[in-house]
């Protein structure tokens, strides 16, 4: 019925889920960390406006894991749905990290995410604060073991090729999960996190200081958290641009045509330089890329200003001689754009901190103004946007490849995206399923934001007390709410309520 | 033992925990309309799941994610096959588990209502559908020489496929049941009761007649012994309900969900998906399993770890042992 094959419609379902996916997880990696934070110098100090940050940008998160979660299931399934292929052929090496990704770090994040939620009142404080840090270590761990995946089929290690069973097979788990690409890869993602929630919870501290006028409990508390967000942005753009170079070290050595593709560099040359952009079709046009820094690509390659970088088009030659004919150049459009994406992006976000961290040691307050309020929300935006141009381009510069054969390795261990998918599906039912997938992901983006939103501008009152009033019900008697009710629970319940619960969905 | 052995053995026991304990979180949301009359009920039903659901969830992804590493061949051929039934299961986690997130973040009784719907239809899809997929995945699916699966969802929909949904969904609303009248006091509590009635004669006809029918044609001899423990389980489940012996009740039928899971594993072995086409094609523990080195890197992660997630999961249902009902919900929130 469908004349389109399942091949393009299984990579945008994998495209579009996975982008989605990591909205929510870089937050959730380092907002787990801030909010354990806040609560550590709650249960330290006792001030009223640590607790009352906990709670809030602990709404936020729990809002946010939500979403996360249950769109990490999806991740899991669609390797065996759209990639049985796939799936096969790595099964050996590449189920591991997963099935240890969910007996190491799932069940760690869930449970005492459980325990933390409703452990309010009902646990001894200290055991509550050790919840959230187990929980925040599980987000570390998993991150870890999904990058010994991802970085295995980038740079595959640690295995050797059956040919009568026409798979990889591990032979050296701890090559895998010490893979050199995972090694830069894990400081990277998770600085680059990190810098997501430190954003975060710098742009809304601004925004309420701001637009808001907070009590003298709260203005101190995201005036601290505003500085807190500002200084780890600087420390986790630095980790990123350190272990960024690291990373591309490593692609010059272990997937050059990538590393060829990220300045769309037609030719092999000698010291080439990197473009800020270019003007044209960057895979029709050689001589189209503008304001070349001399010298800068041969250096984050290869740390030396004149090293031999080869060309896309030398690649693609010495690929056809190994490996036959065929077309194994990846869209230079999309990596082009994309490492200048992610690295712009990236800089927008360190440099807004590092004029904020000025301005506010210049003024010691924020200025009152919409515009400005706009400009810190607006901002919380660019890590976002900065982590999907970095995994489009890294995901998409492995291409033609869905395991992108080592050039120290065996030349065996490799296969191409258009090999991998499913044979059994067919085009009508992934056509269903993506779209099914992008609507439904739509529809609840809509929602998570509408929360999200609700949320930050009911500000701590409301994260302390419960929940927000719906519009639909006529305001009754009864005080509840961020509306200026004063019989709100605390931590120790009082006498008549013993076994009331602090804290229920 | 060979090491494929104890990993169809370990693949059967997370398959076990993971609906001994979504199962009764299955069940509570399945009961969240009959049992929950007012919005405050059925909050006090979310609550005594809340804080456990998304651990217990993780028994799902870590049986899925040991499949991938010990039976890889296993793991593609049943998730490429079927495609619509996981499809649909992976949609209706998706709405439940977001539902019990977001359903309390805004007052409004529409907005409650809502996720209400979201939580009970994503609760009753996969209880059904899960019976479904593995009735077929023991009667054995269309399976070409490539260990490629050649029907769609209506190849599974047999009646042998169908009556497995009745029993794991009528087994999922008995356990849910007896877990409620557990962990609940009050209206919430005598209606579980009442619902347990209801559903334990049916988990019982549905489930006999689902495990003979499975015995007659496929099973060994000594699954025999663990339907007939099943039985036993299930008929001491309602006897200890009627007694109020609740926590009886509730080891009771997850002990028979527990021996179901074995009674199919049982007489799949050493099978993982037979083909219906030709038994040549059929996956088998031998045929579909990863190595022995990775089997073996496996199995030291799984003896390390699964104590201790034991220890702290049980910990968890320790620490929120106590009975709810809704003079427990904070003053805040209310119907």
């Amino acid at each position: 019925m469908f004349a389109l094959g399942a091949l393009p419609l299984a990579r945008w379902q994998f495209g579009i889920t996975t982008v989605y996916h990591f909205f929510m997880v870089p937050l959730t990696i380092g907002l787990s960390v801030l909010v354990a934070w806040f609560h550590t110098r709650w249960y330290r100090h006792g001030r009223e406006s640590d607790l009352r940050l906990t709670k809030f940008f602990g709404k936020l998160f729990l809002i946010n894991f939500a979403m996360g979660v249950v769109t990490g299931i999806v991740q899991e399934f669609q390797f065996g749905m759209n990639w049985s292929v796939y799936s096969r052929f790595v099964g050996d090496v590449f189920g591991a990290p997963l099935a240890m990704e969910g007996l190491v770090a799932f069940f760690l994040e869930s449970t005492f995410l459980g325990l933390w939620i409703f452990g309010w009142g009902r646990l001894n404080p200290k055991i509550h604060l050790a919840t959230i840090w187990a929980a925040a270590i599980g987000t570390w761990l998993s991150a870890y073991f999904i990058i010994a995946a991802n970085s295995w089929m980038q740079h595959p290690v640690g295995v050797v090729f059956n040919a009568d069973r026409g798979r990889a097979e591990l032979v050296d788990i701890w090559a895998v999960l010490t893979n050199s690409t995972t090694l830069a890869a894990f400081p990277h993602v998770i600085s680059g996190a990190v810098l997501t929630a430190a954003v975060f919870v710098a742009g809304i501290s601004a925004w309420w200081l701001m637009r808001r006028n907070p009590t003298d409990v709260d203005r101190e508390g995201f005036t601290r958290a505003l500085k807190t967000g500002l200084w780890v942005t600087i420390v986790a753009g630095l980790v990123l641009s350190v272990s960024g170079h690291f990373q591309t070290r490593l692609m010059f050595e272990q997937q050059p045509m990538k590393m060829a593709a990220a300045e769309a560099l037609c030719n092999t040359e000698t010291g080439p330089g990197l473009s800020i952009f270019a003007v044209g079709d960057v895979s029709k046009d050689c001589d189209v890329r503008s304001f070349v820094i001399p010298g800068l690509l041969s250096f984050l390659a290869t740390d030396t200003w004149d090293a031999e970088i080869p060309g896309v088009n030398e690649v693609q030659a010495d690929y056809e001689q190994q490996f036959g004919p065929g077309d194994y150049i990846p869209n230079l459009m999309v990596t082009y754009w994309g490492f200048r994406a992610m690295i712009g992006i990236g800089l927008v976000s360190v440099f807004a901190a590092a004029a904020a961290l000025i301005y506010l040691r210049a003024k010691k307050v924020l200025p009152q103004s919409r515009w400005a309020g706009r400009v810190a929300v607006a901002l919380i935006l660019t890590p976002f946007l900065g982590n999907s141009a970095g995994w489009i381009f890294t995901e998409m510069g492995r291409q033609p490849w869905v395991v992108a054969p080592n050039p120290n390795g065996l030349p065996e261990i490799r296969q191409l995206t258009a090999d991998a998918v499913s044979t059994s599906v067919g085009g009508a039912t992934v056509l269903f399923s993506m779209v099914t997938f992008t609507l439904v992901y739509g529809a609840l983006g809509i929602v998570e934001l509408f929360l999200l939103k609700r949320y930050t501008e009911a500000g701590p009152d409301a994260a302390i007390t419960g929940v927000l009033g719906g519009s639909d019900e006529p305001p009754d008697d009864t005080p509840r709410g961020p509306e200026g009710s004063d019989d709100r629970p605390t931590d120790e319940p009082s006498d008549d309520d013993a076994d009331r619960l602090v804290f229920a969905y | 033992m060979a090491l494929t052995d104890f990993w169809f053995i370990t693949i059967a026991v997370l398959w076990i925990g993971y609906f001994f304990l979504e199962g009764f979180d299955f069940g509570v949301g399945m009961l969240l309309h009959p049992i929950g009359r007012t919005d405050a009920e059925r909050r006090v039903m979310i609550n005594t799941i809340g804080p456990v659901w998304d651990g217990n969830e993780v028994w799902l992804l870590v049986a899925g994610g040991a499949t991938f590493a010990a039976f890889p061949n296993w793991y593609a051929t049943l998730f490429s096959g079927f495609y619509l039934a996981l499809f649909l299961i992976l949609l209706a986690l998706i709405f439940r588990g977001v539902a019990f997130e977001y359903r309390g973040k805004i007052d409004s009784v529409r907005w409650r209502q809502r996720w209400d719907i979201a939580i009970a239809v994503g609760s009753w899809l996969p209880a059904v559908l899960w019976g479904v997929a593995f009735a077929n995945i023991v009667r054995g699916v269309p399976i070409d020489a490539n260990q490629d699966f050649t029907g769609n969802l209506f190849t599974l929909l047999n009646p042998f496929g169908l009556l497995g949904g009745i029993t794991t969904a009528s087994l999922f609303i008995l356990h849910g049941a007896n877990f409620l009248s557990l962990k609940t006091v009050g209206e919430v509590r005598e209606r579980a009761h009442r619902a347990a009635q209801i559903a334990g004669p049916v988990a019982i006809v549905a489930g006999a007649t689902f495990l003979i029918w499975n015995q007659l044609e496929r099973g060994k001899g000594w699954t025999w012994i663990v339907v007939i423990g099943a039985a036993v389980a299930l008929v001491v489940g309602l006897l200890a309900e009627r007694r109020n012996s609740e926590g009886i009740a509730f080891g009771a039928t997850g002990l028979a969900i527990a021996f179901a899971v074995i009674a199919l594993f049982g007489s799949l072995y050493p099978d993982v998906m037979p083909s219906s086409t030709d038994p040549a094609f059929s996956l088998t523990v031998e045929n579909a399993s990863s190595t022995d080195y990775t089997l073996k890197v496996m199995t030291i992660v799984a003896l390390v770890m699964t104590p201790i997630v034991l220890l702290y999961q049980g910990w968890t249902y320790w620490v929120f042992r106590k009975r709810i009902g809704t003079q427990h919900l904070p003053v805040v929130h209310h119907s």
